[in-house]
C-alpha cells in the first residue's frame, strides 16, 4: 500500500504551519520526516492519519484520491498513528484498550488469547489485563503500537517516538522499526534527531517552516548537510558564562526522600548547588525528578531527609496552559497571581488590597523588557502563542528576584529561536547569582545546558562525571555505571 | 470576565425568553395569557406594598443564598446544599429565638443572627471534611445533606423544638426581642438590607483585595494557583465553601426572625436551588445578584398572585426559571465555544 | 405478629419501595459511566410519574409505563442537548432542568385533572405472584409477588451490567467516560454515546417514575418523586457505579424507609427520621472510602476536552 500526500496546504489562524508540501510512503520503507519543532512535522502527520483536514492538496492511497473524514476513516485505509504521549484510556486494561481501538469483541477469555496471540507474534510483551495507568512510559508506547497494528495498520506513523525513551530503549524501538519494513509495512518516523534519521530510515524528508527542503534516499545525505537543511541559517546562542565557585550554596538536599506522585518516587538525592550555577536534571519519565525538583520549588513535602533551600523560590512548571498560566485570565493578573504578596503593587496592612492600575504598569513593562508578543496587559494569557507564554513565565518568576530557581523543561514545543531566548534567560538568572536547577527530558538539552549534570534513576539521584559526554548519561539514565570520561 | 459585553444581553434574552415561554405554555393550555401577566405583575410590582411586602421580601433569602454560591463557585466549588444550609441556620436560629425572651433585642438580634451563621457553617463542616480529607466532591456531599437537614427539621418540630401544646408539626413563636426590625411602612425585614451590604462587601472582596483575587485564580485555573505557590488552595475553598453555607444559614435565620417567626417543615419553597438561578443570571457578580435577585423575587411574588387572581399553578415560574438558567447556560456555552475557534490560542503549539 | 412474619412484610415493602430507586440508579449508572452527572433525574422521574398516571388514564397501565418512558427520554432529551450538546455545566443543567420539571408536571396535572387535583384513580399494576416461589418463607413473598415492574427490574439490572462491562457499546461508554480525549482518539463519538447514555438514563428514570405511581402510590401527586432521583444519584455511588450494586444499595434504601414504616405502626419511639437520613450518612461514609473504597469514573461531570497534544 502506498500513501501519497501532494501540494499539502495547511495554516492555523495567520500562522502558516503547510505550504505545498509532498510526502510519498512506500511499504518496506522507514522514511524519516525530520525538521526542527514548529517546522509542520506533526501537523502533516495529523492530516495524513486524518485529525486535521487540510487547506489544499491531496491525499491518495494506491492512487486513488481519497479524503479522510477522521482519524476512524484513516484507520479504516490501514494507516494507524503512534502519538509521543500516551491515548490509552488509563481505567482500562492492556486488552481492553486493544478490543476499544481495534474493534475487537469484549468477551475476557477470547480476548485474552487473542491479545496474547498478537503480542507474542510481535514480540512485544504486554500484560493483558494490567490497567492502562499502571505501564511504564516506554510499555505505554509500546501498546499504543500494538493498538494501531492490532487495528491492521499497514502504515505506522510514529511521532517523536524516542524522545520519552532511554537511548537502549529507543535502540529496541528503532530496531522493531525495522523489522516491521522488512516485513512490508511502512513506517514513517517523525523526528529532530539526525542520527535516528540517518540510522534506520530508506528515505528521509527534511522539513522547514512548513516546506520541505530536500527529500531523498538516505545514503545521499551526509550529517552536516542535514543539519544545514533543518536549521538554515545559524542560530544565535547566549554566550557561556564563566562561573564563580566562592558563591554560597543555595540548595542543599541530603538523604532526601519524596514521595510518589509518579513512577518510583525520589528515594535518594544528596547533592548541593552554589549561587551562579546552571544545573542541568535528566532522567526518564517518572524516575524521581519531577519529585525533587517540586520538592525543591516547595511545592511537595520531602518524606525523610535534609533540604535546604534559599528564598525566595521560583518555578516554571513544565505544563504552560495548566500548570503555569490561567488562560482565562489577563497578563497582569497571571503576573499578579505568580509574583505573590511580596510585590509593589500589594497594599494594605490588615487587609491586603491589591492595586491594579500599579501592576498593570508593571506588567506592561516586563511585557516589553522579555519580547513578550502580546495584544497588551489585558489581553488573556489563553491568548499568547507557547513561546509567548514561556516568555511571560519566566519573566514572572524573576520578577520575585529568586535565589533559586526551577524550571522543568522549559523550551519544550519551542521553536530554536525562542528555545535559545529561555536558555539565555536562564544563564543569565544564574550569572546573576541565582542557583538554576532545570530538568530536561530532552538528553541534548542536558548536555548544552547545564555547568553539572544530575541523572535521576529509579528514584536515585547521581552526579554525573564532570564533562560526561551524552553516551554516559544515556548509560546512566539506564542505571548502568557511566564509563569514565576522557 | 470574558464575554462581558454579551452578558445583559443574554440575561435579558433569557428572561425575556423565560416569559414569552411561560405565556406561550398558558395559552396552549387554553388560560388567558394577558390576564395572567397582569396578575403576575401586579403581584410583583403592583403596588409599594406588593413590591416591598412581597418582592423583596422573596428577594432576601435569595439574593444572600445567591450571593454564597456565587462566592463558592468563584472559587470553583459548587455548593448546591444551600437548601440544606438554609435549615440548619433557621433551627439554630429557631433555637436561640425561642430562649431570647429575657433578652433586650440589640442582644437577641445579633444572637440570632450569629446563630443563622453558624448553623450554616456547621452543615458545611462535613462536606469539607470530606472534601479536603477524602477528595470527595461537595457537589454530591451538600446535595445529599439537603435531605438530612429536611428530616432533621421534621424531628426538631416533633421533638426537641415543637411547641408546648405538642400538637401541631412547628416550634413554639420566637421571642419578640427576637423578631428582625420592619421598615417603616412595610412588612420587609431589616434582613434585606443586610443583604445588599453584604453583597456590596463581596463586590469588594472580589474586585480589591489579595484574597477575592486568589479565590477568583483558584477558580479558573486550579493547578497554575496551586502550583503558583501563592494559593493554599485547600484553606481557600474551605473558607469560600463556610462563607457559602454561612450566607445561606443566615438567610435561614431571617426568614424565621422576619417571616414566619416559628420553624416550620417546608420552609424553604426551594430556595437553595433558585438562588443558583439569581446567582448564574447574575454572572455571579454581586451587585448583579441584588438585581436578579429581585427579579427571581418578584417572579416568585407575582406567582402566588397569579394562582390567586388567573388561577394558574403558581409552580408554573417554576418553568420561567428554569428556562432563564437554561438560556444563560447555553449563551455561555456557546459564546466560550465561539472564542474557542475565534482565537488564536495555542494556534503555535498545535504546528509543533 | 411473630417476627418472621414482620420480617417478611417489611422485606416485601422493602423490594417495592426500592424498585423504582433501583430502576432510576440504573440508569443514572449508564449516564454516569459515560461522563455525565444527570441531576435532572429527578425531573425526568417526577415527569415519568405524571406520564405513567396520565398515560394509565387514557390507556391502562401499560400505556402508563410507555408514556412514562417517553417521558423521562423528553426530559432527558432536553438535558443532554444542554450539558452535552451545548456543554453547558453538568450540574447546574441537571438542576434547572428538574427544577422546570417540577414547574411543568405541577402545571400539566392541574390542566388534566383540575385544579382540586383530586378523586385521581388510574388502573395500577397489581401484585403478580409467581407461582411456587412466592410460597418461599421470607423472601417469597419480597421478590416473587411483585407488580411485573419489579420483575422487569430484575431483568434489567443484569442487562445492563452485562452491556457495561461485557459489550462493545459498553467499552465505549466506558472509555468516553474515563477519558474522553482517549476514546475519541480510538473512534469512540464521545457526545453521540454521551447522549445516548443519557437518555437511556432518562427512560430508566421515566419507567422508575411510572414504576412509582402505578405499582407503588396509585396516584400523582405535585413533587411527588420528593427527592427519589437525588437519592439515586447517591445510589449510584454506594453500589460504586455497578448496576448490581447499584440494585443491593436501592434495597438498602428500601430497608431503611420500610424498617421506619414498621417501627412507627409498632408504635416504638424511635424517631423515623433517624431512619431517613441514615442511608444518606451511609452514602457520605461510602464516599469517604470508609464503607468500603469506590473510585468515580475520571471523567465524570466534565466536559469533553479538545485535542490534548
Amino acid at each position: 500500500m502506498t500513501l501519497s500526500l501532494q501540494n499539502i496546504t495547511k495554516s492555523f489562524s495567520a500562522v502558516r504551519a503547510l505550504a505545498g508540501v509532498d510526502l510519498v510512503l512506500r511499504p518496506g520503507e522507514v522514511h524519516a520526516v525530520l525538521g526542527e519543532n514548529g517546522a509542520g512535522k506533526s501537523t502533516l502527520m495529523r492530516i495524513a492519519n486524518g485529525l486535521l483536514r487540510p487547506d489544499a492538496g491531496t491525499i491518495s492511497v494506491d492512487g486513488v484520491t481519497t479524503r479522510f473524514r477522521s482519524a476512524r476513516d484513516a484507520r479504516r485505509r490501514g494507516i494507524g498513528m503512534v502519538h509521543q504521549h500516551s491515548t490509552a484510556v488509563p481505567a482500562l486494561s492492556v486488552m481492553e484498550n486493544i478490543a476499544l481501538a481495534a474493534g475487537w469483541p469484549v468477551a475476557p477469555a477470547a480476548l485474552r488469547r487473542r491479545v496474547e496471540d498478537l503480542t507474542a507474534r510481535l514480540s512485544l510483551p504486554l500484560d493483558p489485563s494490567r490497567p492502562a495507568s499502571h505501564l511504564s512510559v516506554a510499555l505505554k508506547q509500546r501498546l499504543e503500537i500494538v493498538k494501531a497494528l492490532a487495528s491492521g495498520a499497514r502504515i505506522l506513523l510514529l511521532d517523536e517516538p524516542t524522545a520519552v525513551l532511554a537511548p537502549a530503549e529507543a535502540d529496541e524501538l528503532l530496531g522493531f522499526v525495522r523489522g516491521l519494513a522488512r516485513a512490508g509495512g511502512a513506517v514513517v518516523l517523525i523526528t529532530h534527531k539526525l542520527d535516528e534519521a540517518l540510522g534506520v530510515a530508506d528515505r528521509i524528508t527534511v522539513l522547514r517552516q512548513g516546506r520541505v527542503v530536500r527529500s531523498a534516499l538516505r545514503p545521499e545525505f551526509t550529517a552536516a548537510e542535514l543539519t544545514t537543511a533543518m536549521i538554515g541559517g545559524e542560530v544565535a546562542v547566549a554566550p557561556r558564562v564563566r562561573k564563580s565557585t566562592d558563591w554560597p550554596v543555595l540548595i542543599r538536599c541530603d538523604a532526601l526522600e519524596v514521595a510518589r506522585e509518579s513512577g518510583t518516587g525520589l528515594r535518594q538525592a544528596s547533592f548541593s548547588v552554589r549561587g551562579g550555577e546552571l544545573v542541568a536534571v535528566a532522567g526518564i519519565e517518572g524516575n524521581g525528578q519531577r519529585e525533587l525538583l517540586r520538592a525543591v520549588a516547595g511545592l511537595r513535602r520531602p518524606f525523610r531527609g535534609l533540604l535546604e533551600v534559599s528564598r525566595p523560590v521560583a518555578f516554571i512548571p513544565e505544563d504552560r496552559s495548566t500548570e503555569g498560566l490561567i488562560p482565562s485570565l489577563t497578563l497582569t493578573e497571571n503576573v499578579v497571581l505568580g509574583v505573590g504578596r511580596a510585590a509593589s503593587w500589594i497594599v494594605g496592612r490588615r487587609v491586603r488590597r491589591v492595586d491594579w492600575p500599579a501592576a498593570r504598569r508593571r506588567t506592561a513593562e516586563l511585557l516589553a523588557r522579555f519580547g513578550v508578543r502580546a495584544a497588551g496587559s489585558e489581553a488573556p494569557a489563553g491568548s499568547l502563542s507557547g513561546g509567548n507564554q514561556q516568555k511571560l513565565l519566566v519573566a514572572r518568576a524573576l520578577e520575585r528576584r529568586p535565589r533559586v530557581l526551577v524550571a522543568e523543561n522549559p523550551t519544550r514545543g519551542l521553536d530554536l529561536q525562542a528555545a535559545a531566548d529561555i536558555h539565555a534567560r536562564l544563564r543569565a538568572a544564574a550569572a546573576a547569582g541565582a542557583a538554576v536547577l532545570v530538568y530536561s527530558n530532552d538528553l541534548d538539552e542536558v548536555v548544552e545546558l547545564g555547568d553539572r549534570v544530575l541523572v535521576a534513576f529509579e528514584g536515585v539521584v547521581a552526579e554525573a562525571p564532570a564533562g560526561a559526554d551524552r553516551q554516559a548519561i544515556g548509560a546512566m539514565l539506564l542505571g548502568q555505571e557511566p564509563p569514565r570520561a576522557g | 470576565m470574558r464575554g462581558n459585553l454579551r452578558a445583559p444581553g443574554i440575561g435579558l434574552a433569557a428572561v425575556l425568553g423565560g416569559v414569552l415561554l411561560l405565556s406561550l405554555g398558558l395559552e396552549a393550555a387554553g388560560y388567558d395569557a394577558p390576564a395572567a401577566l397582569a396578575a403576575l405583575w401586579d403581584g410583583a410590582f403592583g403596588s409599594w406594598r406588593a413590591f416591598t411586602g412581597a418582592t423583596l421580601l422573596r428577594a432576601t433569602p435569595l439574593i444572600l443564598i445567591g450571593l454564597g454560591f456565587a462566592l463558592a463557585l468563584r472559587g470553583g466549588a459548587l455548593n448546591i446544599g444551600a437548601e440544606g444550609q438554609f435549615y440548619a441556620g433557621a433551627i439554630a436560629a429557631t433555637w436561640m429565638g425561642v430562649h431570647a425572651a429575657q433578652w433586650p433585642g440589640w442582644v437577641a438580634l445579633p444572637l440570632v443572627a450569629g446563630a443563622g451563621l453558624a448553623g450554616g457553617a456547621f452543615w458545611m463542616a462535613l462536606p469539607v471534611i470530606l472534601r479536603l480529607r477524602f477528595g470527595v466532591l461537595e457537589v454530591i456531599s451538600t446535595l445529599l445533606l439537603n435531605f438530612v437537614a429536611e428530616a432533621l427539621v421534621s424531628l426538631m418540630v416533633q421533638g426537641p423544638l415543637q411547641e408546648p401544646t405538642g400538637v401541631y408539626p412547628q416550634s413554639a413563636p420566637i421571642a419578640m426581642a427576637a423578631r428582625l426590625p420592619l421598615l417603616p411602612g412595610t412588612r420587609l425585614h431589616a434582613g434585606f438590607l443586610v443583604a445588599l451590604v453584604a453583597a456590596a462587601a463581596l463586590s469588594w472582596i472580589f474586585a480589591r483585595t489579595w484574597w477575592g483575587f486568589r479565590l477568583r485564580a483558584l477558580g479558573e485555573g486550579p493547578r497554575a494557583a496551586e502550583v503558583s505557590g501563592r494559593v493554599p488552595a485547600g484553606r481557600m475553598v474551605a473558607m469560600a465553601l463556610f462563607g457559602s453555607a454561612a450566607l445561606a444559614g443566615l438567610a435561614g435565620a431571617f426568614e424565621v426572625s422576619g417571616v414566619s417567626y416559628a420553624l416550620y417543615q417546608n420552609l424553604s419553597p426551594g430556595y437553595g436551588f433558585t438562588a443558583i438561578g439569581v446567582a448564574l443570571l447574575a454572572r455571579l457578580r454581586p451587585s448583579a445578584i441584588v438585581l436578579t435577585g429581585v427579579v427571581f423575587g418578584a417572579l416568585e411574588a407575582g406567582a402566588g398572585a397569579m394562582q390567586r387572581d388567573a388561577g394558574i399553578p403558581a409552580v408554573a415560574v417554576y418553568v420561567v426559571e428554569a428556562t432563564i438558567i437554561i438560556v444563560v447556560l447555553l449563551g455561555q456555552a456557546l459564546a466560550r465555544r465561539g472564542e474557542g475557534r475565534a482565537s488564536p490560542v495555542d494556534a503555535p503549539d498545535a504546528v509543533a | 405478629m411473630e417476627p418472621l412474619a414482620v420480617a417478611a412484610d417489611v422485606l416485601l415493602a422493602a423490594v417495592g419501595i426500592a424498585t423504582p430507586l433501583a430502576l432510576a440508579a440504573t440508569g443514572e449508572t449508564i449516564a454516569e459511566r459515560s461522563g455525565v452527572v444527570n441531576l435532572g433525574i429527578e425531573g425526568a422521574m417526577l415527569s415519568g410519574a405524571l406520564g405513567g398516571a396520565i398515560g394509565a388514564t387514557l390507556a391502562g397501565p401499560a400505556g402508563g409505563l410507555a408514556l412514562g418512558i417517553l417521558a423521562g427520554v423528553a426530559v432527558a432529551a432536553l438535558f443532554a442537548a444542554v450539558a452535552v450538546g451545548a456543554g453547558a455545566d453538568q450540574i447546574i443543567s441537571g438542576t434547572a432542568v428538574t427544577l422546570g420539571s417540577v414547574g411543568l408536571t405541577g402545571t400539566i396535572y392541574r390542566q388534566f385533572y383540575g385544579a382540586a387535583g383530586v378523586g385521581l384513580s388510574i388502573p395500577t399494576l397489581p401484585p403478580v405472584p409467581i407461582p411456587g416461589l412466592s410460597g418461599i418463607p421470607l423472601l417469597g413473598a419480597a421478590f416473587f409477588a411483585q407488580p411485573i415492574t419489579t420483575y422487569l427490574t430484575f431483568g434489567l439490572i443484569p442487562l445492563a451490567w452485562w452491556t457495561i462491562f461485557r459489550t462493545r457499546p459498553g467499552l465505549a461508554l466506558r472509555a468516553a467516560g474515563e477519558d474522553p480525549v482517549a476514546a475519541r482518539a480510538a473512534g469512540v463519538p464521545v457526545r453521540l454515546t454521551r447522549s445516548v447514555a443519557v437518555l437511556v438514563g432518562g427512560a430508566f428514570a421515566g419507567l422508575a417514575g411510572a414504576t412509582l405511581v402505578l405499582a407503588q402510590v396509585g396516584t400523582f401527586a405535585e413533587r411527588m418523586t420528593a427527592g427519589r432521583g437525588f437519592i439515586a444519584i447517591a445510589i449510584v455511588v454506594l453500589g460504586r457505579w455497578n448496576p448490581v450494586g447499584a440494585a443491593l444499595a436501592a434495597l438498602l434504601f428500601g430497608l431503611a424507609t420500610a424498617l421506619q414504616f414498621a417501627f412507627q405502626a409498632a408504635g416504638l419511639r424511635v424517631p423515623y427520621q433517624l431512619f431517613l437520613m441514615f442511608p444518606y450518612l451511609l452514602t457520605l461514609l461510602a464516599l469517604a472510602g470508609v464503607v468500603g473504597r469506590v473510585k468515580a469514573p475520571a471523567a465524570l461531570g466534565k466536559q469533553e476536552e479538545g485535542e490534548r497534544d
